[in-house]
């Protein structure tokens, strides 16, 4: 079996699974946020359940739409905060919380070798450490928050080996979104994504987070990465209850195995308007922008920060864009804060904010006017995605977000850096 | 069951913060959500809707966020059903979930233009072109998501779950 299977099938206490069989699923993690949560508080009460399965093991994280940013999102959060309070489950307030795919494995919440679901697409975040973790709707986590089961389709698997060091300024979102450019949006769809290989060995957590958070943007359930010395250094200080790890039998089937030599790639940028829509940074040329943000569950961690302080440092930010940088959580604020890093963007003329997905999905902290362009760390580039129909957005890497911020057109770390 | 509706036809990729924009997330009723369905993509739509309409769609259909919203604002905008080359693996669930029919027929898709009007039959999965006279198959469902969708969706299929344990 590969890693997937063993997951699920440990989880739906059989011996055995493969693609195709359905599945009731035992969870380890149950996730919702300010936007998905109300939904699924309104069909957990449809079921006829007082009580959530296990408190401990359901997490709400207002982290869309929050700090409020309107009267309805008030509503929403104070829905959620309220059904958080009466059921006793964990919930993490503004001013102690962050976006929730950086939240949860930095509170030691989600652990190798469980399953994982939540209220929201990027829930496949947690496949950076070996954890079966997937995006559902709202109705599937009303379910799981009152039974702890959910039902699964065994995906088949596609195994991603990267092979080669990866050269300076390149890192896990330009090797997420090289593979996506050439599988495309639907190159994974239903399937589970292993990642392996020399260059992914190599990444630090924080790019592999980067890599299995837009397994979704190609279709896939999961994007996994097998356990290993780096994982469990990440895991140890934080987990606060026992877990297994699992690897990949030898003989494991796979549906597909694609290799590629990465030593070379370059930076990479997706245009508007799909991720797949991939192109080396020295190929996006003349593409003045008017707003860079640096910050979102692919990309608001410290390495994602360090690397765009790293380019930022004694620079400006060009009199034309306004660049936005969002930490992923208070931990990444205060260490940032520490490191010197917020200074950095500040004196730059960047604004810092409070941990938000804000602009992300065209919420609030960073929306596009008609005619508007932003070059984001961001995940999805779908046409209205960050504001207007009439608006565009460029997806890349903290490094040449920071690089373009100063230059104020698409441009490579390289053309930035001393 | 059979489904009739008229035809309104979309391309690859319909993304969900197309079919329902983030700026609305903060709605969680279907008729507030229906008033802006498909606005990014197609602002004539919810003028032109009628009870029992039908969208057709290529490939990946529902691609993008989570949002149970999307098909929300699709059922209630009056949509009997969906006839797409695939669909998202999230926006399947989500469908199946709140009862909002789901087909994959590659040559519905392909015989089919914004207008025609189709006739489906849910439990055989024919679909009748009234327009053209021709007629397409979808995949049928598994019989484990027919259980789901005859109950009328998951809750209904868990609370009866549920009532059994006890």
């Amino acid at each position: 079996m590969n890693l997937g299977e063993k997951i699920l099938a440990v989880h739906s206490g059989k011996r055995k699974v493969s693609a195709g069989d359905f599945v009731d699923v035992r969870v380890d993690m149950v996730l919702a946020n300010d936007i998905t949560a109300p939904l699924a508080i309104q069909e957990f009460a449809k079921l006829g359940v007082n009580k959530v399965f296990d408190p401990a093991r359901v997490v709400l994280v207002p982290d869309h739409f929050c700090p409020n940013k309107d009267i309805l999102a008030a509503e929403q959060a104070k829905m959620m905060r309220e059904f958080a309070r009466r059921q006793g489950v964990r919930y993490y307030e503004v001013g102690r919380m962050g976006i929730e795919h950086v939240l949860l494995p930095e509170q030691g919440l989600v652990l190798p070798g469980e399953v994982v679901v939540g209220a929201d697409s990027h829930t496949c975040t947690y496949g950076a450490l070996g954890a079966f973790a997937t995006g559902m709707g709202s109705t599937d986590i009303a379910v799981a928050m009152a039974t702890g089961e959910i039902w699964m389709k065994v995906p088949p698997a596609i195994k991603f080996v990267y092979h080669g060091r990866l050269k300076k300024w390149v890192g896990g979102k330009d090797l997420i979104l090289f593979t996506i450019g050439q599988i495309g949006v639907e190159g994974a769809n239903y399937s589970s994504m292993e990642f392996a290989g020399e260059a992914v060995d190599m990444l630090g957590m924080d790019g592999r987070f980067t890599m299995a958070n837009m397994a979704i943007e190609a279709g896939g359930k999961t994007g996994l990465f097998a356990v290993d010395a780096r994982t469990l250094e990440y895991v140890k200080p934080r987990a606060q209850r026992p877990y297994r790890v699992y690897k990949s039998d030898k003989n494991a089937a796979y549906a597909r195995i694609l290799e590629w030599d990465v030593s070379k790639l370059e930076p990479q940028v997706a245009l508007p308007h799909l991720p797949s829509n991939v192109r080396p940074v020295s190929e996006v040329k003349n593409v003045e922008v008017d707003q860079v943000v640096i910050g979102s569950c692919t990309n608001g961690r410290l390495d994602d920060l360090r690397v765009a302080a790293a380019l930022l440092k004694g620079k400006q930010v060009s009199p034309r864009v306004r660049c936005i940088v969002i930490p992923g959580s208070q931990q990444v604020y205060m260490q940032a804060m520490k490191e010197g890093l917020l200074e950095t963007f500040v004196q730059a003329g960047a604004v810092v904010s409070t941990p938000t997905c804000g602009p992300c999905l065209g919420g609030h902290m960073g929306i596009l006017a008609a005619g508007e362009r932003c070059c984001s760390t961001t995940n999805r580039n779908f046409v209205g995605r960050m504001g207007s129909t009439k608006s565009e957005v460029f997806l890349a890497g903290p490094a040449v977000a920071a690089a373009t911020a100063v230059v104020g057109r698409i441009a490579s770390p390289v053309e930035v850096a001393r | 069951m059979k489904l009739k509706g008229t035809v309104h036809k979309y391309g690859n990729h319909i993304n969900t913060d197309v079919i329902i924009p983030a700026r609305y997330l903060s709605l969680s009723e279907g008729s507030d959500l229906a008033r802006h369905c498909m606005e990014d993509i197609d602002a004539e739509f919810v003028k032109r809707v009628k009870p029992g309409d039908i969208i057709v769609a290529a490939v990946n259909f529902g691609c993008g966020s989570s949002r149970e919203h999307a098909p929300l604002a699709i059922k209630a905008s009056g949509i009997s059903c969906v006839i797409a080359e695939s669909f998202a693996r999230i926006f399947f669930r989500n469908g199946i979930n709140i009862g909002l029919p789901l087909l994959e027929s590659a040559e519905a898709v392909k015989g089919t233009k914004s207008g025609d009007v189709l006739e489906v039959e849910l439990e055989t999965g024919e679909i009748k072109n009234l327009t053209t006279g021709e007629t397409y198959h979808a995949a049928p469902y598994p019989p484990f998501l027919l259980d789901i969708i005859s109950a009328g969706g998951l809750i209904e299929y868990t609370k009866r779950r549920l009532e059994k344990k006890k």
